[in-house]
């Protein structure tokens, strides 16, 4: 499994399927940058390839790979925010066909693929267990460079491996308070203004992305 | 609308962020959330921000086990082309309305079915779930709008205009998260009509009897 024997040492000794050719240089560009979490980060720049891979090719060796390792925790997410075990099922297969739909779509200079998956996931539990209409922002369209930076890509990566790991790190107590602000056990006026969390890092990265989108747009 | 971005001062809470982000909001909340992101990139930001938090908190739950055929479930649902999700909102060009807000509202200001609610004020309800409820609210230039309270957590955000009240002046782009401490009363600026965006998840409290009385009618 790609997932599972990637190492940075040995970005060349990569079990890479022919259909990810093209995305190989991918992975050895984040083997050669990553400096922090390389293994990890490793591993989100693998699942980036799937998911172009699934873009690109309709490769389902790739989707299935990206099933299974996400579906698993979108119906175990799906199931803490109070859907039936049954309900549960069916939107994660929804919620993984969407990624399939929307795999044009994903951008990981501005996502990381576990963040892209539980939007879905988020979506899909508004629309069926909330059964409320969801008010999204408006899409900002693509300037002319429309394939997004690699370094830029990576960094996101990492930033939001290190955004996990802060998370893991937080005392008991407020790590639990965050996790029900996300399954719903939580209204807007009870979640915490200040949550501990270090933010910062990846809000800039997104908001200088965001300008030169802008600019590109000009 | 470009040009309003850089000035925006007043911007979303993170709770109301994380709220959005978790998908937790009520419906009315969440259309005010979208507006002001689709106005505003350093909330887009940080809303992309809490999004990273929801995937880490997914990340780290037990998987479950899915059905044995729910990969082939899954494939045939694809292979069938039944299954699409709902596309982004764009902008109709020169709207004063974002994307979003423009999926509620049916044309542009001028054409809206606007219902005066005294003071020369104009509302127009939008229609969302009960958990909350949502408004657009129309002030001369130079009106203000009656002394009132809130029971729960009240949003205005300016679409066009500005106002003015004992906090601070709101321009367009600007949100005003106000609670129960907040007793306030915006008055509109010279120029331009303001035009706002106002949710709130309990009834408003208007301070004095016309004004309570008229609430009874307009359902405010």
């Amino acid at each position: 499994m790609l997932t599972e024997t990637t190492t940075l040492r040995k970005a060349d000794a990569l079990p890479v399927p022919s259909t990810y050719d093209g995305a190989k240089a991918h992975l050895k560009r984040a083997a050669e940058t990553s400096k922090v979490n390389t293994e990890q980060t490793t591993k989100r720049m693998a699942w980036v390839v799937q998911v172009y891979a699934v873009r690109d090719n309709q490769d389902r060796a790739a989707f299935a790979e990206l099933f299974g390792y996400f579906a698993p925790r979108v119906k175990s997410f799906l199931m803490k925010s109070g859907a039936s075990p049954d309900l549960a099922e069916e939107c994660t297969q929804e919620v993984m066909a969407t990624l399939w739909n929307k795999a044009h779509m994903f951008d990981p200079t501005k996502a990381s693929v576990s963040t892209w998956i539980f939007t879905i996931a988020r979506n899909r539990k508004i629309d069926i267990l909330r059964k409320q209409r969801r008010p999204e922002p408006e899409d900002l369209p693509w300037g002319p460079e429309a394939e997004p930076d690699q370094a830029d890509a990576i960094g996101l990566q990492q930033e939001t491996e290190q955004l996990g790991q802060a998370l893991a790190t937080l005392p008991e107590e407020q790590r639990k308070l965050i996790e029900r602000a996300y399954f719903g056990e939580l209204t807007h006026s009870q979640i915490a203004a200040e949550t501990g969390l270090p933010l910062g890092t990846i809000k800039s990265r997104i908001r200088l992305a965001l300008d030169r989108l802008r600019h590109a747009m000009k | 609308m470009m040009n309003d971005m850089t000035k925006i001062k007043h911007h979303l809470t993170e709770p109301l962020l994380m709220g959005y982000a978790a998908g937790t909001l009520p419906e009315a909340f969440n259309l005010v959330v979208a507006t002001h992101i689709s106005m505003c990139d350093d909330c887009r930001a940080a809303l992309a921000g809490y999004e990273a938090v929801g995937g880490e908190v997914m990340m780290d739950t037990a998987p479950v086990d899915v059905a044995e055929d729910a990969l082939a479930a899954t494939l045939a649902l694809i292979d069938s082309g039944k299954f699409a999700d709902q596309p982004a909102p764009r902008r109709t060009k020169d709207s004063v309305f974002p994307g979003p807000l423009q999926d509620y509202v049916s044309g542009d200001i001028d054409s809206l079915k606007w219902r005066k609610v005294g003071g020369g004020v104009s509302q127009l309800v939008l229609k969302t779930s009960k958990d909350a409820s949502v408004r657009l609210l129309r002030i001369p230039a130079g009106t203000a709008v009656p002394d009132h309270g809130h029971r729960g957590t009240e949003l205005t955000l300016v679409l066009q205009g500005a106002f003015t009240d004992e906090e601070d002046r709101f321009g367009a782009g600007d949100v005003e998260v106000a609670n129960e401490d907040l007793h306030h009363t915006p008055v509109a600026e010279e120029g331009m009509d303001c035009i706002c965006l106002a949710a709130t998840d309990a009834p408003l409290r208007f301070n004095g009897l016309v004004p309570r009385i008229a609430q009874r009618f307009i359902g405010i």
